[in-house]
């Protein structure tokens, strides 16, 4: 047998990191998204880029089990809510200082993922899709009665608690700065992920489960990993948004519809693409943004993520990156 | 030559029906074994028992000295036992490449992704797949994803390799060529197990052939011992005066 070495194929992963256009180009975005308000303190457009940030941060843990191993994730916000409670209370009650109280929260939060995987992922299609949606619920339904929490009532933060962070001035900008952060990293772990063997197996199982077992993969396993380390980062951005809004009840940190935004949003951009993940989070943060200033119609967004999704699984199966590699093919070997 | 897979009792039931019942039979190391029988005989159960896809009810399957009995298809396959479907199971929107990819790194040798790729690349060469390596699996024709079969288990560098009906639905140049690949691969030394209705191909191919009927082995032994036996015939002709006629008739 001859083997034939030369030529780059379309998504070579032999290449070292570094010498990869790909990952220089989330490095520009993460360095524009940490500038670009900050050149002028243009406040306005950093509330606007921190929601793109946290969406872009739902979208792309979001592809780890939706994109890549073909796993409908419906209640991917109980990550994000359950991150925000546990930094919160641990802030609030037990005087931590931020860091500390976001890591906690993101270890706690992978870990029970990686429990709460380990059971229901036995489950395929629909069932797995409804067994994400009883966790938030199950979850929401727990905090709601959970003394310590606050029950129903949530948790509120003195304003004191900026002053560590020098102010609320400031506070808001290490903030922003550290969910900018948040967000690069899951942009790099997408990228780590989809360019490794654990991710060539998560690919497998989202194709076809049985005969990725039969190919050796693992896939209770890599399953179980991926959806607990899909909840690490997404648990850092709960803890995060929730203190900088000084609040936290459980409506919001449970909120389905944000669930469902992040998946319309995969949808939108192309499923398993880093770059649709992040475009698609940035779109629809604007195009959200732009609805909202109307007043006739409160969570109008709903309306056309609803339309959006439908017109996508429909028409355009493969979203913005799909339609983009359709046409011109060469792109591949670029964005991923 | 020693036993690389030991079959010993298989058993398995589905609701009233008894798909394989006390099947015992072994695949010896470097020998091509053809499994043949009607349909419903139960060939592709014994696959799906042998790797793992459903535990037997009773009986043991021991491979490489290892008792792989009721161990998930992923275990087994690291063992070094690959197979290929009957009904082709591409990875869909994975090139080939990739596709064979996940065969090498999955496999017996658990490569790492950059050596699994040089392995992925020559098993996609030696099923004549070179031409293909990033066309979306699904874009293959018939014969492609056959071959892709072929060549996604052959990236694991398996020590067995389990046929299913590798040469059904091709034309017969393509029948010719995927015959000349087998003989190569049993020539790098892997064992295969191979189910086939083509009698022509499977008797040319195989060293010794067990054929299956309603679950049981009827009979064992050369392709030549199995041509003239009658109970084999009768089995798929259903007539034991036709058998005896075309019995007779075999042998000028």
């Amino acid at each position: 047998m001859k083997t034939d070495n030369t030529g780059s194929m379309p998504g070579d992963r032999r290449a070292p990191m570094l010498r990869r256009p790909f990952f220089w180009i989330i490095a520009l975005v993460i360095v524009a998204f940490a500038i670009v308000p900050a050149v002028g303190n243009n406040v306005e457009l950093r509330e606007s880029l921190l929601l793109a940030t946290v969406y872009i941060t739902l979208a792309s843990n979001l592809n780890l089990m939706l994109g890549y191993a073909g796993y409908i994730n419906f209640g991917s916000i109980v990550f994000f809510g359950l991150g925000g409670y546990i930094s919160v209370y641990l802030i609030s009650a037990e005087g931590w200082p931020l860091a500390a109280a976001e890591f906690a929260a993101g270890a706690a939060v992978s870990l029970l993922a990686l429990f709460f995987g380990l059971g229901i992922l036995r489950l395929r299609g629909a069932f797995f899709a409804l067994a994400t949606i009883g966790i938030n619920e199950g979850v929401e339904a727990f905090v709601s009665n959970f003394e310590p929490w606050g029950g129903s009532a949530g948790l509120y933060l003195s304003t004191t608690i900026f002053a560590p962070l020098g102010g609320p001035m400031r506070a808001l900008w290490i903030i922003y700065f550290l969910l900018v952060a948040v967000m690069g990293a899951s942009l790099y772990l997408s990228y780590a992920v989809k360019t490794s063997k654990f991710g060539l197996g998560l690919m497998a199982i989202g194709q076809n489960e049985d005969a990725a077992g039969v190919l050796g993969v693992p896939a209770p396993l890599y399953k179980a990993i991926a959806y607990s380390l899909s909840a690490f980062l997404p648990a850092l951005a709960g803890g995060l948004y929730f203190f900088k809004g000084a609040f936290i009840q459980p409506p919001d940190a449970f909120d389905l519809s944000l669930s469902t935004e992040a998946m319309v949003i995969v949808m939108l951009g192309g499923r398993g693409t880093i770059t649709g993940a992040a475009i698609g989070a940035y779109l629809y943060e604007e195009l959200r943004g732009f609805l909202l200033t109307s007043q006739s119609f409160s969570n109008f967004q709903l309306v056309i993520s609803g339309v959006l999704l439908l017109v996508i699984v429909l028409f355009v199966p493969g979203g913005l990156m799909g339609w983009i590699y359709g046409r011109w093919p060469r792109v591949k070997q670029v964005l991923e | 030559m020693t036993a690389l897979l030991e079959i010993d009792g298989l058993n398995k039931s589905f609701g009233g029906l008894r798909a394989v019942s006390d099947l015992s039979f072994v695949v010896r190391e470097r020998e091509i074994l053809g499994l043949i029988g009607p349909n419903g005989a139960g060939k592709t159960t014994v696959f799906n028992l042998i790797n793992g896809v459903f535990a037997p009810d009773r009986g043991r399957v021991r491979f490489h000295g290892v008792d792989i009995t009721g161990h998930p298809p992923y275990h087994i396959a690291r063992h070094g036992l690959a197979r290929t479907h009957q009904i082709v199971q591409p990875l869909a929107e994975l090139s080939v490449l990739d596709n064979c990819t996940v065969g090498a790194c999955f496999g017996r040798e658990n490569l790492s992704l950059a050596r699994a790729g040089a392995a992925a690349r020559e098993a996609a060469v030696f099923t004549g797949l070179e031409d293909r390596l990033s066309t979306p699996a699904s874009q293959l024709t018939i014969a492609g994803k056959k071959r892709l079969e072929l060549a996604r288990a052959l990236a694991a560098r398996p020590r067995l390799l389990l046929l299913d009906e590798v040469l059904a639905g091709l034309n017969p140049t393509e029948i010719e060529r995927m015959v000349k690949v087998i003989r190569s691969i049993r020539e790098q030394g892997i064992a295969i197990l191979i189910i086939e209705h083509l009698m022509q191909a499977i008797m040319g191919l195989s060293d010794r052939i067990v054929v299956l009927n309603s679950g049981q082995k009827l009979a064992e032994g050369a392709p030549t011992e199995i041509a003239n036996n009658t109970a084999v015939i009768e089995a798929y002709l259903g007539d034991p005066a036709l058998a005896t006629t075309l019995h007779g008739g075999a042998q000028p």
